[in-house]
């Protein structure tokens, strides 16, 4: 009993960590419908950005923690700017690939500059932050993470639910020439969605990092685990995002613990296939109706 | 019947017929005798052992890429598993040779069809999904093919893999890089032959429908889903006959090389060459293989430079970051792909010197 305790709080931090990493990819998803393929990069950079200027360059951590979120908010700009705006009215296949060469490219550079190994902050994190419910416990990190998840969820669901901006993205995601003869800005729309997201994939990166260590390799996979989190819970549902989040992450813990730790990798997938062949948009996802 | 004519500066054809010839002009016939006898009577004899072995890597991919190109350039159903039906290929070709004895000759087309039941089974989804829930469906294969090569040890020999020897045909040894050059390129110009053939045929109308407009196409009576099907099984036995020749030439094989990365270098390969484009595949076979063979090259010859300095770089990263950067600059600059650039060169020979 106590073991299944332990991976059902195992599993919940976990599913809120991919939750609160598949955010950023969310965010492009809903206005831009692009499926991007650098996510992981884009946590990676963010991650090692802050590792540069906390540990090289030995800035603060507050400074450093705004100059990674300034430097990436820009980034996101840059990349809209010159590879992504070129695209659009392409077929989906071209943009999925330009994202799949950017992130091959985001990953030479970051192995070029920083190497395979894993690297580590030095620690910040208040200690009191751990719980202890009888043999069961959880680590600070974690509470951490799961304050900050919330915190950021509840900010964006308030972003797009009253802000303009917000309502800009969600018009522009359901109808693009529907918005652009309403007068919104479409280009200016997809540029700080982009700029946002890259924000918010730093943000998830650098705590990321903090749980499992800053490296290329792991952060990139984890750009990989993002995509049946997020199709799980229907592409463009932020609340989905969370339930698929944890869905995923009970499954793994759940298999890991039980059944077998290889098989842990290819089960969200296998639930994945069986529920997009029952629910086709994910389970909260938003049905498309189709005219010829 | 045309005799030989120029090409007309514009477009009268008068019938479907007309637009569905391959050759316009009987020059196209000319200039492709003359390439298949390059290719058949001279490369083979002037090209060093290197050559051979990238050659052959080329005819095998490319074979691949074709099928692949019927998928996504043809059908429009975008299918991220394409590494992984080549590595079941292999595994097919492989474990047919090793465990049942099947002869060269048999074991490939039995590998085909392998995969293309195998490739069925993952286009199932594509029933009720597309676009992008189709094409993370297709990962998710992906990822479950490459766990049962690694995982079902008894079959696939785990990490450590299967060793296949002594492939013969017909009395011929295989082992010889220039016998095995001539075995990968009657088959490559087999394949190609039925993939252009294939689509001028009713199915192939049938998948270029779908592709431009599913709801359109099933309105005017195509059954989608079987076509759908149809597709992921001819797009996976190319794969999985490719798969199958890979097996036989490397010799050895295991689960390594059969992961995302490779997919994705098919996509990259059609996607450089031209969506929607036979000889496109081709092109982008050829472009992606040399461009491979030149970044190993370039950082092996950059690793020793460094070494001898002592300046301990490592440049085995840039590779990756090289490549990505040939596929963003081709999507940004030529989505087309190398087919439309080889489109314009030629009609600028055409067209001179009014060419504009």
């Amino acid at each position: 009993m106590e073991f299944f305790l332990q991976l059902l709080v195992n599993g919940i931090s976990l599913g809120f960590l991919y939750a609160l990493s598949a955010l950023g990819f969310v965010m492009i998803f809903k206005s831009s419908s692009v499926l991007n393929f650098a996510h992981g990069e884009l946590l990676a950079i963010g991650a090692f950005l802050f590792l540069a200027l906390s540990t090289w360059a030995k800035l603060p951590i507050i400074l450093a923690f705004a100059v990674t979120l300034i430097g990436s908010f820009s980034l996101g700009f840059i990349i809209e700017r010159f590879f992504l705006r070129p695209l659009i009215g392409e077929e989906l296949i071209e943009v999925i690939m330009l994202t799949v060469g950017l992130a091959a490219m985001f990953k030479g550079l970051l192995l070029f500059i920083f190497g395979g190994d894993i690297h580590s902050y030095p620690n910040f994190l208040p200690e009191g932050l751990s719980m202890q419910w009888g043999a069961i416990q959880i680590p600070s990190v974690y509470v951490a993470t799961f304050i900050i998840g919330i915190i950021f969820l509840i900010i964006f669901g308030f972003f797009f639910k009253y802000s303009s901006q917000g309502i800009y993205m969600r018009s522009v995601a359901d109808n693009q020439p529907a918005a652009l003869s309403l007068g919104v800005h479409v280009r200016r729309v997809f540029a700080l969605s982009w700029a946002i997201a890259a924000l918010v994939c730093a943000m998830s990166g650098i705590v990321l990092g903090i749980i499992n260590g800053v490296n290329v390799h792991n952060l990139s996979a984890i750009g990989l685990k993002v995509f049946p989190v997020v199709i799980l819970g229907g592409l463009d549902s932020i609340g989905g995002a969370i339930l698929g989040g944890v869905i995923i992450g009970l499954l793994e813990t759940f298999t890991g613990g039980y059944i077998s730790t290889s098989l842990r990798e290819v089960v969200p997938y296998i639930v994945l296939v069986l529920i997009l062949m029952v629910k086709p948009y994910g389970l909260f996802g938003l049905v498309e109706i189709e005219r010829v | 019947m045309q005799k030989f004519q120029f090409h007309p500066c514009g477009n009268f054809k008068e019938s479907y017929y007309q637009e569905l010839t391959i050759f316009e002009t009987d020059f196209g016939r000319l200039w492709m005798i003359i390439g298949l006898i390059l290719l058949f009577g001279v490369i083979p004899f002037i090209s060093s052992a290197f050559v051979l072995y990238v050659l052959n890597t080329m005819g095998i991919y490319a074979i691949a890429a074709i099928g692949l190109n019927l998928l996504i350039g043809y059908t429009g159903q975008i299918s991220l598993g394409h590494g992984a039906f080549f590595g079941v290929g292999a595994y097919a070709a492989a474990i047919l040779a090793t465990r049942a004895h099947f002869p060269f000759w048999a074991a490939l087309p039995a590998a085909g069809l392998i995969t293309a039941a195998v490739g069925m089974v993952f286009g199932l989804p594509s029933a009720r999904l597309k676009h992008l829930y189709l094409c993370i469906a297709t990962l998710a294969g992906q990822f479950i093919i490459e766990y049962v090569l690694v995982q079902w040890e008894g079959l696939t020999g785990g990490a450590a893999g299967i060793s296949v020897i002594g492939a013969t045909l017909f009395g011929l040894d295989l082992g010889n890089d220039r016998t095995f050059y001539y075995v990968i390129y009657i088959c490559f110009v087999f394949f190609a032959w039925v993939a252009v053939n294939l689509i001028r045929t009713r199915y192939g109308r049938a998948f270029i429908a779908i592709r431009d407009n599913d709801r359109a196409a099933e309105g005017m009576g195509i059954p989608i889903f079987p076509y759908k099907l149809l597709s992921f099984a001819i797009s996976s036995f190319y794969a999985g006959f490719a798969g199958g020749l890979y097996a036989y030439y490397m010799i050895s094989i295991t689960p390594e090389p059969f992961n995302l990365w490779l997919s994705i270098v098919f996509i990259a390969m059609i996607i450089i060459g031209g969506l929607g484009n036979i000889p496109g595949s081709v092109f982008g076979a050829v472009f992606i293989v040399t461009l491979e063979e030149v970044l190993s090259h370039a950082t092996e010859y950059l690793m020793n430079i460094g070494a001898s300095t002592g300046v301990a770089i490592t440049i085995a990263p840039l590779r990756e970051f090289v490549f990505g950067l040939a596929i963003v600059l081709f999507i940004i600059f030529e989505p087309k792909g190398i087919a439309e650039v080889w489109r314009i060169v030629r009609s600028g020979f055409r067209l001179w010197p009014f060419s504009y």
